[in-house]
Parts: structure tokens; C-alpha cells; sequence
């Protein structure tokens, strides 16, 4: 097993992210100063309405996309110091799941040349029986039947397709695994089995996952610790639990008060509802982000640049008036 | 895992072997483009063996004033044209020049167009940005004219006869490659290939250009066509194919005069330019739709 030191160590640390893009209008601020970590074999949410930066927070993290400042510490070693070669080579423990189980496999492929592509690629196996033989065992892994190994994706159905995609994640035996909602695409009869897949194979794998969503049900069940998101910046972070009983965050709490409860009385239950749309962010305005839809507002949540702050142990909170 | 009874069952059915036996398996089912495959077959097999069945120089080249324009008979199937030679001969002989032109300029047209519009496309950028201005240049002057403007620079001759209708075709298949090529670009499995650590050129070789290969098979027999038409076009004002060699589009534009009286001297070589074409066409569609497994059945 690993050294005791390099389990205290978190295996992924990202540290004052920023991706910026050029737009015609100004500079778009997907990600803005995020720091993060997350330790081994545990599961860090990413929660936030579309258009936050979520996604491209996690492109940003496997390197997928180059960010315009910032690092990324992979057990403890800048990724983004690495050269082309390196970097290939250090893909094998860093992996992806894609949203959309329709678009993230080619489509002229079969089952088995997708599963195998990583491991053809970084010349895992010497010989082609040992490939055939790792394909074989992530389908079993990942519970697809062998019969499917000659198919196409679009024979198959949405679980199916993205099991494909998790073995393809799978084959190279990662550390780390992005999940850029992964079960979003999928009805919610197959997203249990998805979420259960991925909870076992992380028990079973030691796996570590950063897992981005916008359904806070499905995160609620699957993360240790969530962040999250809203235009670029983390507005509060902490452990799963934490969260869910104690939100700080004014968005937060419009967030988790925004879950549908399958429950006749609630109805009666007074529910929070954001007002107004998304601040543009193209150039954002310092303060507070939030501001503008915030019901607690007051003009000094706009005077200067917020932090995280830590409320409580492990329980951070960008907000002037709460934190 | 070591036991695994169908062990020689997968190697059998998953080597690369099996996939070309399932495109060629799918492709028979499409009966046109096996019509479209033997007509094509049979005019590759007349070009290859012009020699067995006519003499070059003597029926094909050498005039014959005594039998100028006749109708196809018994001793000249296809007639004799205006200087008495037979156009059966010609026909065969012509056919070398004009299919070969047809695939050869194609061929490498599509070659150079398919790498720099795959490259435009993947890389994008400043190299994009020159690339297709430079393409436009090409493309805002027709075809034909460019096409004389290089000939009549380099001299004429069959090489440069090839050379400037090969690029005169180089904008259009860049612009076709680039463009699927974007639309693919965009897909997450290109993504995905990238997470995984292929390489850009495994990546546009093996996953961006099957996926952009329909519009460019198409695009590549509607080419030949055009090809052996602009040749003619070009033989017919002096820039192309010397006479007295025979040439399709250039025997079709020199009968133009006796098309009245004589029908079967533009009849026929026109007639062999619209099979041929057809049939690459056939052959084209089939094609396209056997290397797409969604459309498998």
C-alpha cells in the first residue's frame, strides 16, 4: 500500500484556477481564482447552475484545456509543467467521464476498439491477447454483457453507452476521474445504476472522483465534500453532510431549497426562488457575484474583492454578510 | 479470465481483417454500386489492355482519307471520325488518358486539399486563417481560367495539363475537408481520444476523418467528372492533350461540326464519359454508405 505521508497528502489540488476567454465583449471569466482539493479515494461535488464553469473546471483540471493562470498539483507535481510527452503519460492516471454518452464515443467504432483505444494508444500490453483480455474485463467490470464487444454505440442504449465510456475511463487503471454529469443524459431509473457503479468501482478501485452536476440530489448521495459554483467563483465548500444541514451561502440555501420533495405536505413548504438571471460574466464587476439576486443584499456586498472564508472547521464561505 | 472458452472465436471476429469483410459485406448488399463496381471494372480492363485490341498507331493516330466518317459498321464498330480513323481505337486508347487524368488529378487534389483541410480544420488558428485565405485567392478565379493561366505559363503539355487542373481542385476539397472536419472537431470523442493521450495525427486519422469521410467520397467521384471535363475543356482551346492523341472530352469538342450530320462521333464519347462517370458515382454512394456502421442492415 501507499506510504502514510502520500495518503495524508490530497491527490488532486487546484490552486487559484483561472480560465479566461477572449470573447469579442470582454474577457469571459469561466473560472475564477478556484482553489480546491481533493484527497484520495474520496469524491468532491461541484454544484452550480449551467453556465458556471463547472465543465470547464474540469477540463481545466485533466489539462484538457490550458488555464490562464494557476496550478495543478497531481500528487503533488505541477501538471501544468509538464511537456507534451509527459503529459501524455501521466493521462493514464487522470481520466474523463462525458456528459453525453451520445456524443463521447465515435461512432465508427465497436465496443471493444473503444475500450481498447487507451490501452493500444499508451502501448499498456505488448501483445494483443492481453489487450482482448483487459477489454473483456473492464465489460465485466463495468457489467456489460460480452455479446455487445462487436457492436456499435448506436445500437446500444444510454446506460449502456455510458458504461462504454467508464470502461474506456476505466482500462488504464487512473487515480482520478472527472465526471462532467455523467448520469444527466440518463433516465433516472439508470442513473441509480450509473451512481451504484461508480460508488462500488470507487470502493473496490480506491478511485478518486471530482463529480460535476447540477442535480444536488445525485450529489447529495455521491460526494464527500461539495463545492459550490456560481459564475466562476466557489462560494461555499464543505464537507457533504456539512452542507446539506448547515448552508451559509444565500445561494446555497436557494440551491438546496430548490430540491424537489416527493412528500403532499410539502407543498405547503414556503420555497425560496431566485429572482432575476445569472450576472453576465464578461468582465464582472468586483464583490460579491451574487449581489444582484441576492434578497440580503446591501450596497458594501459590492465595495471589494471576496474570499473564502473558513466559518467552521472544513466549512468555507465566500459572502461578506455571513461568512 | 484464463479460461475463457471463445478465446479463438474473438481473435477471429475482432482482428481489423473481419471489419474490411463486414464494409465489403455491407457494400454488396447495395446492389447499384456492385452494378456501378463491374462497369467500372470493365472500362479499367478495356484502359489496361488498349494495346490487344487496337493498334495505337495505326487505327488510333494514322489518317485515313478514304474512309472518313463513316457510319459504325462492320469493320469500324463505332464509325470512323473526320480523319478516317477508327474511333473504336480511339475510344480505347482515350480511355487510358481520360480516366487516368480523371483519377490521378483526383487523387492528388484530394490528397493535398484533405491534408490541409484536415489541418485548417483540427489546428485552427493563424495557420487556418492563411491557409484559406490563400484557398479563396484560388477559388475566386474560375476553374477553367486558372487553369489556362497555368498552362499557358508552364507550356503545354500533358504534366502541366495535370498540374493545373489539380490545382485548380486543391480549394474545394480543402473547404469540404475543413469543414466536416469542424463539425467533427466539436463532438466529445475527439475529446475523449485527446484524454486518453492519442496523439493529434492518431486522433485526426483515426477518429475526425471516418467521420468526415461521406461528404468527401462524394465529393471526390463528382471530382473525376469534373476532372475529364475541364481536360477537354482545356485539349479543346490547345492547352491540354496534343492532337493527334485521343482524348474523350477532346474527341467530344473536335466532332462538335459534324454532330448534325454524324451523330455517333459525339454520341459515343460522350455516351463513355457519362457511364464512367455514373458508375464512379455508384461506386462513391455504396461507399459511403458501407463505411457507416449506423446505417448497417
Amino acid at each position: 500500500m501507499k506510504k502514510t505521508d502520500d495518503n495524508e497528502r490530497p491527490l488532486v489540488e487546484i490552486i487559484d484556477i483561472k480560465k479566461y476567454f477572449k470573447t469579442p465583449f470582454g474577457l469571459l471569466h469561466a473560472v475564477d481564482n478556484i482553489s480546491l482539493s481533493i484527497s484520495r479515494g474520496k469524491t468532491l461535488g461541484i454544484v452550480g447552475e449551467s453556465g458556471c464553469g463547472k465543465s470547464t473546471l474540469g477540463r481545466v483540471v485533466l489539462r484538457l484545456i490550458p488555464p490562464t493562470d494557476g496550478k495543478i498539483l497531481f500528487n503533488g507535481e505541477n501538471i501544468l509543467d509538464y511537456d507534451k510527452k509527459k503529459m501524455r503519460l501521466m493521462r493514464q492516471k487522470m481520466q474523463m467521464i462525458f456528459q453525453d454518452p451520445y456524443s463521447s464515443l465515435n461512432p465508427r467504432k465497436t465496443v471493444y476498439e473503444i475500450i481498447a483505444e487507451p490501452l493500444v494508444v499508451n502501448c499498456i500490453f505488448d501483445s494483443k491477447r492481453k489487450i482482448n483480455e483487459r477489454v473483456l474485463f473492464m465489460m465485466e467490470t463495468v457489467g456489460l454483457a460480452e455479446r455487445f464487444i462487436n457492436t456499435y454505440p448506436h445500437e446500444l442504449d444510454g446506460g449502456r453507452r455510458q458504461r462504454i465510456g467508464l470502461a474506456r475511463a476505466l482500462s488504464m487503471n487512473p487515480q482520478f476521474i472527472v465526471c462532467d454529469e455523467p448520469v444527466s443524459a440518463l433516465d433516472v431509473s439508470i442513473q441509480a445504476q450509473i451512481l451504484n457503479l461508480l460508488m462500488d468501482l470507487q470502493d473496490s478501485l480506491g478511485l478518486t472522483y471530482m463529480f460535476i452536476t447540477h442535480d444536488l440530489s445525485v450529489v447529495k448521495h455521491i460526494s464527500d465534500e461539495i463545492a459550490v459554483l456560481y459564475i466562476g467563483q466557489c462560494v461555499e465548500r464543505a464537507p457533504s453532510r456539512e452542507l446539506f444541514q448547515n448552508p451559509i451561502h444565500p445561494y446555497t440555501k436557494i440551491l438546496l431549497s430548490s430540491i424537489p420533495v416527493p412528500s403532499l405536505k410539502s407543498r405547503s413548504i414556503q420555497r425560496e426562488v431566485v429572482k432575476g438571471e445569472v450576472t453576465d460574466p464578461i468582465n464582472p464587476k468586483p464583490g460579491c457575484r451574487f449581489a444582484p439576486r441576492c434578497k440580503y443584499y446591501k450596497p458594501e456586498c459590492l465595495s471589494e474583492e471576496l474570499e473564502l472564508k473558513e466559518v467552521k472547521p472544513n466549512h468555507y464561505v465566500m459572502c461578506r454578510l455571513f461568512g | 479470465m484464463s479460461e475463457r472458452p471463445n478465446k479463438s472465436v474473438f481473435d477471429k471476429k475482432y482482428s481489423k481483417k473481419s471489419q474490411k469483410k463486414e464494409i465489403w459485406r455491407r457494400m454488396k448488399k447495395n446492389k447499384l454500386s456492385i452494378i456501378g463496381l463491374v462497369i467500372f471494372c470493365i472500362l479499367v480492363i478495356i484502359a489496361l489492355s488498349a494495346d490487344f485490341i487496337a493498334d495505337y498507331e495505326e487505327l488510333a493516330i494514322k489518317q485515313h482519307g478514304d474512309i472518313r466518317l463513316q457510319k459504325p459498321s462492320k469493320e469500324h464498330i463505332f464509325g470512323t471520325d473526320q480523319y478516317g480513323r477508327d474511333l473504336l481505337a480511339r475510344m480505347v486508347h482515350g480511355s487510358r488518358i481520360s480516366l487516368g487524368l480523371g483519377f490521378f488529378t483526383t487523387g492528388i487534389s484530394l490528397a493535398i486539399g484533405g491534408f490541409l483541410g484536415a489541418m485548417t480544420g483540427y489546428y485552427g488558428g493563424i495557420f487556418d486563417e492563411i491557409v484559406m485565405r490563400l484557398m479563396d485567392i484560388l477559388l475566386s478565379i474560375p476553374a477553367l481560367l486558372l487553369a489556362i493561366a497555368i498552362v499557358s505559363a508552364l507550356g503545354p503539355n500533358m504534366i502541366n495539363l495535370l498540374i493545373a487542373i489539380t490545382i485548380s481542385q486543391i480549394p474545394g476539397f480543402t473547404r469540404i475537408v475543413r469543414s466536416t472536419v469542424l463539425t467533427v472537431v466539436g463532438e466529445d470523442y475527439i475529446e475523449a481520444a485527446r484524454a486518453c493521450g492519442s496523439k493529434d495525427f492518431r486522433i485526426i486519422t483515426n477518429d475526425v476523418l471516418p467521420n468526415a469521410i461521406g461528404p468527401i467520397i462524394v465529393q471526390g467521384t463528382m471530382s473525376v467528372a469534373k476532372m475529364i471535363l475541364l481536360a477537354a475543356g482545356l485539349s479543346f482551346i490547345g492547352l491540354g492533350i496534343q492532337p493527334p492523341q485521343p482524348e474523350w472530352g477532346y474527341m467530344l469538342s473536335e466532332a462538335r461540326e459534324y454532330m448534325r450530320d454524324y451523330p455517333h462521333l459525339v454520341l459515343i464519347p460522350g455516351i463513355a464519359i457519362a457511364i464512367s462517370v455514373f458508375s464512379i458515382n455508384l461506386i462513391g454512394d455504396g461507399l459511403r454508405d458501407a463505411l457507416d456502421p449506423r446505417l448497417r442492415n
